[in-house]
């Protein structure tokens, strides 16, 4: 991996820590979240969360657990209304959007717990992910018009690219919710990227997986990146991971920041260490 | 056991294709020939009224995912709107196929109408809470037919709500009695078109679920919350299914009332939606075939090997029915069977949902 | 004039209602733990008004009798046909359980329709014909009484007794997470056991007090109000005690009314409609908790 130099991103509205990868800085963060935060009842699950990624940039989210991790994707893909806060994609607004309408809008997601269609093929999974890509209506698939069979051909072709990635084309007919575990994590990647994407978030990908598989992962992150040019936003309590590729870390506790930097700036902070550790234990270090 | 690997769909659609049209060819054939039984022969439309009906309500429940307990209602419609079409066109000269078409097509676009007003409220709600609340627009729709009164005179037609007087001119008739419903029906369905009907609809249902839309409706079924996640459009094709559901469900209600004498609402009540869910559960879900066989056998066996029973019939139904499903569900009762039986073994059942 | 008719409206409706809500708690508890609409709930409550009618015109056994007669009836069979049908499909979708549900109903409906024959049988006035005068012509019947009463105990008992009690509280762990409550040293298959035998006394009291209030006893009495009492345990949130309790009288009051005031006609479409919009404005009904799918 190239040394890569951060500095701090120039077109934040909002006074923010975040760092952007130098070859990102001319171009608009890809993601940009001022004050973002929502309560469930009286608890504050996430607050004041201020963060932005570069349109290329790997960037992490850790912190340990219950600290509001999941619920921060789950308040960018608006399966959860924020309370507060603006959360900016490619510069637009996204107040007031519905899932679908985020994901159109570029953000594809997997999950903690893995969600696939599990009665359906591999191949149908991916197939799902591209519906707004190659689209006809149901009127053309029921009376099996001509573009139903382009759109079909073309898709099944997609598909199996984007199977290759993992080299899993030969899976494609396999019933999705039969995968072995590693297997299912990287169909969910699959199928995410399928929808066009320019910001991937990946909730703990490495989970359940061993270290070889965990190293082959890391390696498909940075190749996806660099193919798709997208931006990538993971979840992962595997620090050697986080620190290998991110090249931004956010650390969330009891749903606020409490550092961002690199993974350098991480490794050393003292507040950090404490969150993970204890005070206890981040003494004894 | 479910099957590792999905082998593509189109062969077991063919053969189902093959199977339907092979019994349309065997049935015509004995009947040509003289061989069928009265007692059979006036099942036979009401029997392709109630495949259609399970293999509808299998794409709301096996394709979609979620439970109706309301499909009669959908039925119903289809059966007075339908019927009151053909009625209508008596005296136009219409041949009676083509009044038969008209009723069909008029019977399942109102059911249509009927399915996209129950759907847009009701496919908000999840799980039984669903199920519910089908079933209470289920219990509506038979209330409201049953005080429904619709005459035809010159001027046209005349409705009436909870009145039986709707200011008939001269010469006019009332085709829907309220509760007495509709009856002096002309039996104008035929087998044939009840098998096109079925033809019809499974190519509907095979072509839209290996379609785009169709793995978008799926996709619902299998994880709401990943499916919108990927940009599909959850009330969209929920909708999709369900008010395409209620169209066929109304299909067969016009055919099922243009081949009895009368109709009344009653007859579409609860205890007709259960009877076809269970059509569709012992078929296996969203399997097709599987539908179109458990109504055909459920359908006549009741009228017809089990009326030797005469007053044990319907217990001999129900005991039938809880062994069916303990059988086809429970390892244990197998196992037990097994054990009773050692000549015979027990098929396994295919495995669900591979729609 | 007005004013009385409304009186005797409201109490007959909280008299139905409470039949409602005694049948809606049995359906409540048997779906909080084994999730399963049971259908079959409905024909326990002819059963049960079948037995008793026939302890204390055939038998001539004082009320008091009869309905335990009907109580302990109903109970083993309730758990017979837990035993039997429900039982071997613990493991399986909903749906299976859903359509065994339906063949029980349906055995129980033609089993009654043999031993008994369709035609209806007058349920005896166990409770006396008179009542409280309460000033001028209105009068509360006994019977009106008896299941208002016997509707508010049965609550609070099964209130009292699912937080209070050891084996109410391995009911409540079993409706959470049956395998946890495993773990934790319950015996699941008793605790669902004995759920089913509650379900189905409560049944058999329902079917006594509602043959009492509309005498005409036939093998399909209890379908209806089966249908209306599950819908009642939906209206006020599915698998909560007080939920049902509220849900019931609330349903018995709408019926009433409507058939009183808008048209007897539309009373059961109203009852429906009226459901349908309490379930879209709150998905889980009046007290039912809200469930956030985890992501």
């Amino acid at each position: 991996m190239p040394e890569l130099k951060f500095e701090k991103g120039k077109m934040v509205p909002v006074p923010s820590h975040s760092i952007i990868p130098e070859r990102d800085l001319g171009h608009a963060p890809v993601l940009e979240c001022s004050h973002l935060g929502v309560d469930f009842g009286g608890l504050r699950a996430v607050n004041d969360f201020n963060f932005t990624i570069g349109r290329t940039e790997i960037a992490g989210l850790i912190g340990p657990n219950g600290a509001g991790k999941t619920t921060v994707f789950n308040l960018l893909t608006k399966v959860y209304t924020p309370t507060r806060g603006t959360i900016l994609l490619n510069g637009m607004d996204t107040h007031g959007k519905t899932t679908v309408q985020i994901n159109k809008m570029g953000i594809a997601r997997t999950f903690q717990n893995i969600r696939l269609f599990s009665n359906l093929s591999v191949e149908d999974n991916v197939k799902i992910g591209l519906h707004n890509q190659k689209k006809y209506s149901a009127l053309e698939g029921i009376l099996r018009l001509p573009s139903y069979w382009k759109k079909e051909k073309e898709a099944h072709e997609r598909a199996m690219e984007l199977l290759s990635i993992f080299n899993m084309e030969y899976m494609a007919n396999w019933r999705a919710g039969n995968l072995p575990y590693g297997a299912q994590r990287r169909l969910e990647i699959v199928r995410a990227l399928a929808t066009d994407p320019c910001l991937l978030l990946l909730d703990e990908p490495a989970a359940g997986m061993n270290p070889a598989e965990t190293a082959e992962l890391m390696e498909n992150i940075v190749k996806i990146r660099d193919k798709f040019q997208i931006a990538v936003l993971l979840i992962e309590h595997d620090m050697k991971l986080v620190m290998g590729i991110c090249e931004g870390i956010c650390v969330l506790n009891f749903g606020e920041v409490i550092a961002k930097g690199t993974a350098e700036d991480i490794r050393s902070n003292p507040t950090v260490v404490e969150a993970y550790l204890g005070k206890k234990g981040a003494q004894a270090c | 056991m479910k099957r590792l690997i999905i082998r593509k769909k189109s062969r077991k659609n063919f053969l189902t294709y093959g199977i339907v049209v092979a019994a349309y060819v065997a049935l015509m054939a004995v009947m040509a020939a003289g061989a069928m039984p009265s007692a059979i022969q006036g099942l036979l439309v009401p029997m392709c009224a109630y495949i259609i009906a399970a293999v509808s309500l299998n794409l709301t429940v096996g394709v979609l995912g979620e439970l109706s307990l309301g499909h009669a209602g959908f039925m119903s419609v289809g059966a007075f709107t339908g019927c009151t079409a053909a009625m209508a066109l008596a005296n136009s000269g219409m041949p009676s196929w083509g009044r038969m078409a008209a009723a069909v097509v008029v019977g399942s676009l109102l059911a249509a109408a009927a399915g996209a007003l129950v759907g847009v409220p009701v496919l908000r709600l999840q799980g039984d809470y669903l199920a519910i609340v089908t079933l209470a627009f289920g219990e509506i729709i038979k209330t409201v037919v049953t005080n429904l009164y619709i005459g035809i005179d010159p001027q046209g037609l005349h409705f009436g709500f909870l009145k039986p007087d709707i200011g008939l001119g001269k010469g006019g008739k009332m085709i829907v009695n309220g509760p007495n419903g509709i009856s002096g029906i002309e039996k104008i369905s035929t087998l044939t078109a009840g098998f096109l009907i079925i033809l019809l609809c499974l190519v509907v249902i095979f072509n839209l679920v290996d379609s785009r839309s169709g793995r978008a409706i799926m996709a619902l079924r299998d994880n709401r919350i990943a499916a919108e996640s990927v940009g599909i459009n959850a009330t969209k094709y929920k909708l999709m299914a369900f008010v395409l559901s209620a169209a066929m469900a109304g299909a067969a209600g016009a055919l099922y009332a243009l081949s009895q004498n009368t109709v009344t609402a009653s007859k579409f009540d609860f205890n007709t939606s259960i009877l076809i869910l269970v059509f569709v559960v012992l078929g296996g879900l969203g399997n097709m075939l599987g539908s179109i066989v458990a109504a055909t056998v459920l359908y006549i066996l009741p009228e017809t090997w089990l009326r030797q029973f005469s007053d044990y019939r319907m217990l001999i139904y129900a005991v039938v029915l809880i062994g069916m499903m303990l059988v086809t569900n429970s390892q244990k009762v197998r196992t037990l069977l097994g054990k009773l039986l050692p000549q015979k073994k027990t098929k396994e059942k295919e495995g669900q949902g591979d729609a | 004039m007005v004013f009385l008719s409304f009186v005797n409206n409201l109490i007959n409706g909280i008299s139905l209602g409470s039949v409602y809500a005694i049948i809606a708690l049995g359906y409540t508890m048997v779906y909080g733990i084994a999730k399963m609409l049971n259908f079959a709930h409905g024909d326990i409550i002819m059963v049960g008004a079948y037995m008793c009618f026939f302890a204390c015109t055939g038998f001539g056994l004082p009320p008091v009798l009869g309905i335990l007669t009907a109580i302990l009836v109903c109970t083993v069979l309730g758990i017979l046909i837990e035993q039997l049908a429900y039982k071997p499909l613990r493991q399986v979708t909903s749906l299976a359980v859903l359509i065994t549900a339906i063949g029980v109903s349906y055995f129980l409906q033609n089993a009654a329709q043999l031993m008994w024959t369709s035609n209806p049988r007058i349920f005896p006035a166990l409770f006396g014909n008179g009542g409280i005068q309460l000033g001028g012509e209105l009068t509360i019947p006994y019977k009106t009484l008896v299941t208002i009463c016997a509707c508010v105990v049965i609550m609070v008992g099964l209130i009292l007794f699912t937080g209070k009690t050891r084996t109410g509280k391995a009911m409540r762990a079993c409706s959470e997470d049956k395998d946890a409550a495993q773990l934790m040293g319950i015996n699941v298959n008793a605790t669902i056991s004995l759920t089913f035998a509650i379900g189905s006394a409560l049944a058999a009291v329902a079917g006594v007090l509602l043959c009492s209030a509309y005498p005409k006893l036939i093998p399909t009495t209890g379908s209806m109000p089966g249908i209306k009492a599950f819908t009642a345990a939906v209206f006020g949130g599915i698998g909560s005690i007080p939920g049902a309790f509220l849900g019931g009288i609330l349903l018995g009051i709408i019926e009433i009314f409507s058939s009183a005031y808008l048209s007897t006609e539309l009373a059961n479409a109203i009852v429906f409609l009226v459901l349908i919009v309490i379930l879209l404005v709150k998905p889980t009904g009046l007290l039912g908790k809200k469930i956030r799918e985890k992501v």
